[in-house]
């Protein structure tokens, strides 16, 4: 008779459950709730750049709340993943400011090098393209933003170029403990 | 070359590290009040200084606080608004990651004069690395006896923490910050009650803009009276402005508040005029929710006196004529900007950040945003026009937070103002649809 096994259930790291105490604690004891869209950034930094059903319940349990109160929030917010996407996820910033300074030309500059389509990951896997809301940084447009770094001015082909390189040899990091964050500049 | 309250020393090396601000005069508000001022005294001192709140709204700083129920053995809290989202603005974002300990300092010494305890920052998710950096800024306060038991020994304690948002542009309204902060969707609050009275978990709660929060150390230091002797009437201090589209030198400027506008475009001082040799054609003066104004009259009021950056200046004229300063994003167009293609694209910004807890606010950025394509694209009847100013009359004043009237504004001001360019589109579709098409003027419609 075969056997078949589960998958592995999610779980985090020690840097991240240590990081989530460290979070909850910042609340009033019968406001853990409060800690919830910090630990989903934490999940979808932990999990390859998007949050799983099976995440998002890892998340809930971390929480002591119900799945349902981290669905809700998690398909809310718009920079909660909720496919899977490409090892970097392009955000590319659409609204008036960028606009007005090319992210439309820069839009279809990304697809063409890339594979991908705005939605869509390439087929080598390494980029997603995705269109974002303005993200505060409308003096140095047109802007893409790659998790945590801003890529701004991208107004050449060389700036563009420059960052694909940079993103290409790039591995995200796991997280650091908060003693290690705290000194690192 | 006007005062710089703010960022005086913001290119300084080391800014960011407590040892060097402290060192150009860093925490002296909090050793001020903390040591020699009552909470009271300290809210007095705001009043006088006749700071605006800087987020949009230019509600005054002080009396929102004098606001604040102080019931016994009730906790309270005050809530820094740092959910810079809208667009063409882009000042807390700099001043945060460059100057983390001046709002740091603020948030202290607000905080002192409102009674919280714990105070927190609300960022927006997508500025992580600043939530890094203000962290980073909060554990050397911490560790230098500014924050936490008894700080400088004045019996008074305090915590600070800073918390991401996840990406929702209504969070920025106070309410919907609150419901994030508290772990739910962004959805805004019915008001009454305030959350003066119900915020944080339902306690007394103070919510203010980075930039307010900021300019408390130098109102605290050199008093209200002095601050207020900076600007024009009730348009008191300093303000960041957000410059950015088409200028020579976007960026993030203090200015004195009483600039003219046209200073403040062309002089060297400042953005330097518009790229490329161009004619400036329209400005958003305070962020995408405020009205589109043509060149000649953001430069001068309808009845010819110079605009001002100011409160008052910028509104003069009501929404007939004249705009706000609102959050100070000042976005500048060139001649070759397709005003239409403009509306419809802040039209698909409101509609995409819509909570959808309103039908009005629902539907209706929905209706703008496919109806602004079609007229974009060439398909659009000159009834359409008319449409999309009966929809924003329809959304305004309908919903439970300002993003109704956000959405609906910059629609009626660019038909109010533009409306030819509009008839440009309905008539000359071919035209007006061919990539980078200018639209030359009345006279293609006569």
């Amino acid at each position: 008779m075969e056997v078949t096994t589960a998958p592995a259930k999610p779980q985090f790291s020690a840097a991240a459950q240590a990081e989530i105490k460290r979070i909850i604690n910042q609340f009033p004891e019968d406001r853990k709730k409060s800690a919830l869209l910090p630990v989903l950034h934490i999940a979808q930094a932990e999990f390859g750049g998007w949050v799983s059903p099976e995440v998002q319940d890892l998340v809930a349990e971390s929480l002591d709340i119900k799945p349902i109160e981290v669905y809700e929030v998690s398909s809310f917010y718009t920079m909660f993943n909720l496919k899977p996407v490409g090892k970097h996820v392009l955000e590319i910033c659409r609204t008036g400011p960028c606009m007005l300074r090319g992210s439309d030309e820069l839009t279809e500059n990304l697809e063409r090098i890339t594979g991908a389509k705005v939605g869509e990951t390439s087929p080598d896997g390494m980029f997603t393209i995705k269109m974002v809301e303005c993200l505060a940084a409308c003096g140095f447009a047109p802007v893409v933003q790659v998790r945590e770094k801003y890529y701004e001015s991208l107004e050449t082909p060389e700036a563009v170029d420059t960052m694909l390189n940079e993103l290409r040899s790039m591995v995200h990091r796991p997280l650091l403990p908060w003693e290690e964050q705290k000194t690192k500049s | 070359m006007g005062r710089k309250l703010l960022t005086e020393h913001i290119n300084v090396e080391g800014i960011d590290t407590f040892e060097v601000y402290r060192k150009h005069g860093g925490y002296r508000s909090v050793e001020k009040a903390l040591k020699t001022m009552t909470p009271d005294e300290v809210v007095e001192e705001v009043k006088k200084s006749g700071l605006r709140g800087r987020g949009g709204a230019g509600f005054p700083t002080g009396l929102k606080w004098s606001f604040l129920a102080k019931p016994e053995g009730v906790p309270r809290y005050l809530v820094c608004n740092a959910d810079e989202s809208e667009p063409g603005t882009f000042k807390d974002r700099q001043l945060m990651s460059k100057l983390p300990h001046l709002l740091i300092e603020g948030m202290i010494t607000g905080s002192y004069a409102l009674g919280a305890r714990t105070s927190y920052i609300y960022i927006r998710g997508e500025l992580l690395y600043v939530l890094r950096i203000l962290e980073k800024a909060i554990a050397e306060a911490y560790a230098a006896g500014f924050l936490g038991e008894n700080i400088l020994g004045s019996g008074y304690s305090l915590d600070l923490h800073v918390h991401p948002g996840g990406g929702a542009y209504i969070c920025g309204e106070e309410t919907a910050l609150l419901e994030s902060l508290e772990g739910k969707r962004g959805n805004p609050r019915n008001k009454p009650p305030f959350p003066a009275v119900q915020g944080l978990y339902a306690r007394p709660t103070v919510v203010n803009n980075v930039e307010s929060i900021a300019a408390v150390p130098v109102i605290v230091n050199e008093g209200g009276d002095e601050y207020a002797k900076i600007g024009i009437g009730k348009s008191t201090g300093t303000k960041l402005i957000s410059a950015c589209g088409h200028l020579n030198k976007p960026g993030i400027y203090e200015i004195e508040l009483g600039v003219p506008v046209e200073e403040f475009i062309y002089s060297d001082e400042y953005c330097g005029g518009i790229w490329k040799g161009r004619e400036l054609k329209a400005v958003v003066a305070g962020g995408s929710s405020v009205p589109i104004l043509p060149t000649e009259l953001i430069l001068k009021t309808a009845t010819g006196e110079p605009r001002l950056m100011t409160y008052e200046s910028l509104s003069d004229g009501g929404f007939v004529t004249g705009t706000m300063l609102g959050s100070g994003g000042f976005i500048a167009m060139d001649e070759t900007t397709c005003i239409v293609r403009n509306t419809w694209n802040f039209s698909r910004f409101y509609h995409h950040e819509s909570c959808g807890q309103c039908s009005p606010c629902r539907e209706g950025t929905g209706w703008l945003e496919k109806v602004l394509h079609r007229l974009e694209h060439g398909h659009g009847s000159l009834h359409d026009i008319d449409l999309i100013v009966s929809v924003a009359k329809q959304i305004e004043g309908n919903t439970i937070c300002p993003l109704g009237e956000a959405a609906a504004w910059p629609v009626a001001a660019a038909v109010r103002h533009f409306r030819d360019e509009f008839e440009w589109h309905v008539k000359h579709p071919q035209e007006a649809t061919r990539y980078g098409a200018v639209y030359p003027g009345k006279a293609v419609l006569a």
